[in-house]
């Protein structure tokens, strides 16, 4: 299944602090994504993903009680959600994080402070390379 | 306190309240601070695991992030309010982990706590180490803050 960029998907945005929620949230609306859901931890993001049909991930690395990457792993490992896209927005910049985030099966990766037309380059590198065509 | 920490808080912040807050910032000298009352409205203050360890914070005016926040979130703000202390959050976490990075890129390893946020006139700041405290003044259109550090060592 390779999923393509579609505006009506399901995109869920995880982040502790509701500042970066909003700003990724205007991001995908300027975008054209028009179905947006908030998590504000990776272990109630984990909830919904398992309750609900979630299209696209955009989540944080730092945050309490479940952190960015041990959602991916999570995601990764859960049989409904493991081929959903996942975009890291983090300030964890350094090759170390990358690679970590890469090993865990992350499809791009964006570090704080970012421009919205770094994160929209992001988001369709992922569904490009999704389609088979990057 | 190692003054090669000071820079890369300073373009840190330069740098994230370009690109975040589109808000042009003008840094000031830097100075000891020796007291632990605030300079301003409202603070952010994030712990940093070493070593060495220290904290810095960010403490700003409230006309001068009312402005900054208003400006990140294309809303306009009032008053400090939840939503501007979250920013302040925000921020303090964009610009710890952006000058934890440039650190780590020149051999040190430093991780960072969630930030906390504190507001209120004369609001204390309490560092996490005995070290002085260095303070960066900051300038925008809007008003003033400043970032504060303080390492052990």
């Amino acid at each position: 299944m390779k999923p393509e960029i579609n505006m009506n998907m399901k995109v869920l945005v995880v982040d502790d602090f509701a500042t970066m929620r909003k700003i990724v949230r205007n991001i995908l609306k300027q975008i054209g994504f028009t179905n947006i859901v908030e998590a504000d931890d990776g272990a109630n993001a984990l909830q919904i993903i398992k309750e609900d049909k979630i299209d696209f991930v955009v989540t944080d690395w730092n945050m309490p009680n479940m952190t960015g990457l041990d959602l991916l792993k999570n995601i990764r490992a859960t049989e409904k959600a493991k081929d959903t896209p996942v975009l890291m927005v983090t300030a964890e910049g350094l090759a170390d994080n990358v690679v970590d985030a890469v090993k865990a099966g992350v499809d791009n990766y964006v570090v704080k402070p970012f421009t919205a037309e770094t994160v929209q380059a992001k988001i369709e590198q992922i569904f490009a390379k999704r389609a088979g065509k990057a | 306190m190692n003054v090669e920490f000071m820079n890369p808080f300073l373009t840190a912040t330069i740098n994230v309240l370009k690109t975040m807050c589109f808000t042009d910032v003008t840094a000031g000298k830097p100075y000891i601070k020796k007291d632990k009352i605030s300079c301003g409205d409202v603070s952010g203050v994030v712990g940093i695991t070493g070593p060495p360890n220290g904290s810095m914070s960010l403490t700003f005016n409230k006309d001068c992030i009312i402005q900054i926040v208003s400006n990140m979130l294309g809303e306009s703000f009032k008053d400090i309010n939840d939503d501007i202390k979250d920013a302040v959050g925000e921020l303090s976490n964009m610009i710890s982990g952006t000058a934890r990075n440039d650190l780590g890129n020149n051999g040190y390893s430093f991780k960072t706590s969630i930030p906390t946020v504190v507001s209120g006139p004369k609001h204390e700041i309490r560092h996490m180490c005995k070290a002085p405290t260095i303070a960066i003044p900051f300038t925008t259109s809007g008003g003033s803050f400043v970032v504060e550090i303080s390492f052990e060592g």
